[in-house]
């Protein structure tokens, strides 16, 4: 079990030296660069400053130079600053993004759990009934819908007529002067709207994979021997036939951990929160190399260990990957 | 970064626009009420200290060092913080004192002596001196300085501090839009910044300044927050505090604002002629509208031996209907344009007649032209060849639009157009500055001095430069260069009014539509009044009567 951790882990070397470089490459090829962004059509910038711009974030190097730049930092630990003016650590804007979306994505992760696996269970131990047609009509209308239109509808309605909400933001502006209780109460209510809206579009891929992985199991004979032995329904459904269920679900557990720190750019634009997806999209349009970089690499290295955690959990969840 | 272009450009002039101030009434004491137009129009409503207001943004500054910063959101929040020498008044016809309380042009304009106000002081006490802005000079004009504005300053030859108060510049050649470049970009505290690096120092992340307005926190992509400078020294501001809310969905900035999260924001032409009409809209708010700084343009490749040909650019001058892109395009909240220059402002030459729709002396051109329809397909050609060509615009769903209705007006005159949308960085690099384009519809938005050399003159069509459609006139190199020449006001003016002459007759470009800006701002702030240089130029003293406030600022 150790020998093939560090197997794995070892073999993670050369996928993230891949991985950085065709991301360092594909960005170099994306035309313009950050310094057009700053000059372009601006007539008082003179090309002298373009130069002395360039040089400054060192893009008049050639790009293999450029890239063995940063991959010498990245050895020594360091993520480089910002093209930004600002010229902050990217590692500082990662620090200030990731705990916004990681605790949005935990949250809509666990609530989209909690409903999915009970609707699912449900609707293969009542298959073809009204219920299960009911939900399915439900989930697939709350699929179909792009979610920044039901963003937009549900801001409209719970902001504006209803003003029960708060629109966008994660805080209220007299948020310091609340008392404990009332900045919980300010911060709950500023997730509803986002956390509600990507439950209500995501809801769907999960309990649909619960729903055929339980059908899928039903159709066992053991789930037929633990009938005729005369359980209760319950019984069979919840421990005989769930536990082997769920093992597709915790794929895509592991396959969406490495998505936890990957913010909505969409979602995240319509209700004002500055989290990852809004860093790395504008990262991107400004053409910010080193926070594009830093983001690709965390995701990089997060979706490896996601893919390894998954891997390990099903060692733990399927007894017959054990022996091996 | 679709509107790339104005925002950055308008960034340049927010400098301007967001440190004007009260023109009539230089002197006039905090306590009095700095504002006269407000005495009149609410007598029952009087100017009280407090409250707060909320802007919405759609992107976070970066730097709040106006000399290092290119985005509009930067020189917007750094506006309310620092100030200019000179800033333009509401009408944008001419300089008034800020810092400088007055100046003297000498030798034809050579020579330029300020004279600066001895009562002001940074806000950490320190009193700004005629040493603050030698610094800044030599800071922008410092080649390790990353700045995209030093071209203006290095036209000048020497700069002499005389005393802490007076200082003199001399240029090399007489630079009449020099005056207007003494802004706020050099007006930077020498004491603070002296010996650090500027491009790497945190103050543009903390600054201290000496306009309206006190740096208070900054939320990145949250929140910037602002309280008013007691020592202001134009008078204290009567909103005690002003807080830019990033938002970046215009969507969500109107759902603030129905909610009453934002107390200001600008407003798409559909939110202004459909969606703010309602008694409620009326009670809670007034709306906003006048001429923008900037334009739309069709461009023509002048290199194409198509488009080389005048009476091609006059046919399709004819043949586009601009009144009816601005109706479908700005919902009507706009004006069609006929040159480069503001309408309403005094630069402007209105004696040229517009360019009629007239699909008829369209096609009377083009056949004059050479172009003509041979073969009855409905499409004119010359030498065997169909009229066949390509407008180029990028992701802008106005410019979309525009060039769309283009394309249905030019199909009446027999003319057939494609349009491609293209990513902003890959319309300029791989086809503006490549030179690969036939037509373009894009951008202008201009400084508010008249000189317009960078886009028109024939040295300034080389790689990365502005005048890419390669426009060569001799008599219009000559007038942009007398005109940045020329200090009297009437001489430049005629200068410009005969280089709009020419554009006019040559149509290098066909100038499409000039939008309005149409803001909209709670009802409870007085004192607003609406001028060429729209509402914000009195913005430090707008004021909420106390019986109005909405918020309670405390320390």
């Amino acid at each position: 079990m150790l020998s093939y951790l560090a197997k794995r882990l070892a073999g993670f070397v050369p996928l993230l030296l891949g991985i950085s470089f065709v991301s360092f490459m594909v960005m170099a090829l994306a035309p313009g660069n950050p310094v057009d962004l700053m000059t372009d059509m601006n007539p008082k910038a003179s090309p002298e400053s373009r130069i002395q711009l360039e040089k400054y974030y060192g893009l008049d190097r050639p790009i293999h130079v450029q890239y063995g730049l940063w991959l010498n930092r990245i050895v020594h630990g360091d993520l480089g600053t910002s093209f930004s003016r600002d010229r902050r650590p990217v590692l500082d804007k990662i620090l200030e993004a990731l705990p916004i979306t990681l605790m949005l994505n935990a949250i809509e992760l666990a609530l989209i759990l909690a409903l999915a696996i009970p609707i699912g269970i449900y609707s293969a131990a009542r298959q073809y009934s009204f219920g299960d047609r009911v939900t399915t009509v439900l989930l697939f209308v709350g699929f179909a819908m792009p979610s920044f239109w039901l963003a937009l509808l549900a801001m409209t309605l719970f902001g504006v007529h209803l003003d029960l909400l708060p629109i966008s933001g994660l805080r209220s502006l007299d948020y310091d002067s609340m008392t404990t209780l009332g900045k919980v109460g300010d911060r709950l209510a500023h997730l509803a709207l986002p956390i509600g809206a990507s439950v209500v579009t995501g809801l769907a891929g999960m309990s649909r994979y619960m729903r055929s992985s339980m059908l899928e199991v039903l159709r066992q004979d053991y789930v037929q021997t633990a009938r005729a032995k005369g359980l209760s329904e319950r019984v069979v459904l919840l421990r005989h036939a769930l536990r082997n269920a769920l093992l597709p679900v915790v794929t895509l557990l592991g396959m969406s951990i490495p998505g936890l720190i990957g913010g909505s750019a969409i979602s995240e634009t319509i209700f004002a929160i500055p989290g990852m997806g809004r860093l790395f999209f504008t990262g991107v349009m400004a053409r910010d190399y080193p926070v594009v970089m830093g983001i690709l690499l965390f995701g990089a290295v997060l979706t490896l260990l996601g893919n390894l955690l998954a891997d390990m959990l099903y060692i733990v969840v399927d007894p017959r990957l054990r022996k091996r | 970064m679709g509107v790339g272009s104005e925002r950055r450009l308008a960034a340049a002039l927010a400098l301007l626009l967001l440190t004007g101030g009260c023109a009539r009434d230089e002197s006039a004491p905090p306590a009095t009420g700095a504002n006269p137009a407000a005495a009149t129009a609410e007598e029952a409503a009087q100017p009280a200290r407090g409250d707060a207001i909320v802007f919405g943004t759609v992107g976070d500054a970066s730097t709040l060092i106006p000399m290092l910063a290119s985005d509009s959101a930067s020189h917007e929040y750094a506006g309310n913080i620092f100030d200019g020498l000179v800033a333009y008044d509401k009408t944008l016809s001419f300089l008034e004192p800020r810092l400088a309380e007055k100046w003297d042009v000498e030798d034809g304009g050579q020579r330029i002596t300020f004279h600066l106000r001895r009562d002001v002081k940074w806000t950490d006490g320190v009193p700004f001196t005629a040493r603050d802005v030698e610094f800044g000079f030599n800071l922008i004009r410092d080649p390790a300085t990353l700045t995209a504005y030093s071209e203006d300053y290095k036209q000048v030859q020497s700069f002499e501090v005389i005393d802490d108060w007076t200082f003199r510049v001399v240029y090399e050649k007489p630079f009449a839009p020099a005056l207007s470049t003494w802004g706020s970009l050099v007006v930077l505290p020498r004491h603070l910044l002296e010996g650090k690096n500027i491009n790497e120092t945190d103050f543009g992340q903390h600054p201290v300044g000496l306009g309206s307005h006190i740096f208070e926190s900054w939320e990145r992509n949250t929140r910037f927050t602002l309280r008013a400078n007691p020592d202001y020294y134009r008078g204290r501001p009567w909103i005690e505090r002003v807080v830019y809310r990033v938002i970046p969905d215009e969507s969500t900035q109107f759902l603030e604002l129905k909610a009453g999260g934002l107390d200001m924001m600008g407003l798409t032409p559909l939110q202004y002629s459909r969606q703010t009409s309602t008694p409620v809209f009326a009670r809670d708010f007034r709306k906003y509208r006048y001429v923008s700084n900037a334009y739309t343009y069709l461009g023509y490749n002048l290199e194409d031996p198509r488009f080389a040909d005048v009476r091609v650019r006059r046919a399709f001058s004819h043949a586009i209907n601009k009144q009816e892109i601005v109706d479908a395009v700005l919902f009507g909240l706009g004006r069609p344009s006929e040159g480069p220059y503001r309408p309403g402002t005094a630069w402007i030459n209105d004696e040229l007649p517009a360019y009629a729709y007239d699909p008829g002396k369209a096609r009377a051109l083009l056949a004059e032209a050479g172009w003509k329809d041979g073969d009855g397909d409905g499409i004119v050609e010359k030498d065997g060849k169909p009229f066949f060509f390509r407008i180029l615009t990028n992701q802008n769903e106005q410019r979309l639009k525009a060039a769309t209705m283009i394309q249905r007006r030019l199909r009446d005159v027999g003319v057939e157009a494609s349009v491609r949308v293209l990513e902003w960085s890959a319309f300029i690099n791989d086809f503006i500055d490549k030179r690969r384009f036939e037509a373009i519809v894009l951008g202008w938005s201009l400084s508010l001095d008249p000189d317009q050399y960078d886009i028109w003159h024939s040295s300034k069509t080389g790689y990365k430069q502005f005048n890419f459609v390669g426009y060569k006139n001799p008599e219009v190199d000559d007038l942009l260069e007398k005109g940045r020449r020329t200090f009297d006001e009437a001489e430049r003016k005629r200068i410009y009014d005969r280089l709009q002459v020419i554009l006019w007759e040559d149509q290098p470009y066909t100038f499409l539509y000039v939008p309005e800006a149409t803001p909209i701002v709670a009802a409870r702030f007085h004192g607003i009044e609406e001028a060429p240089a729209g509402i914000s130029w009195n913005f430090p003293f707008w004021y909420v009567p106390k019986g109005e406030q909405k918020y309670v600022v405390t320390r």
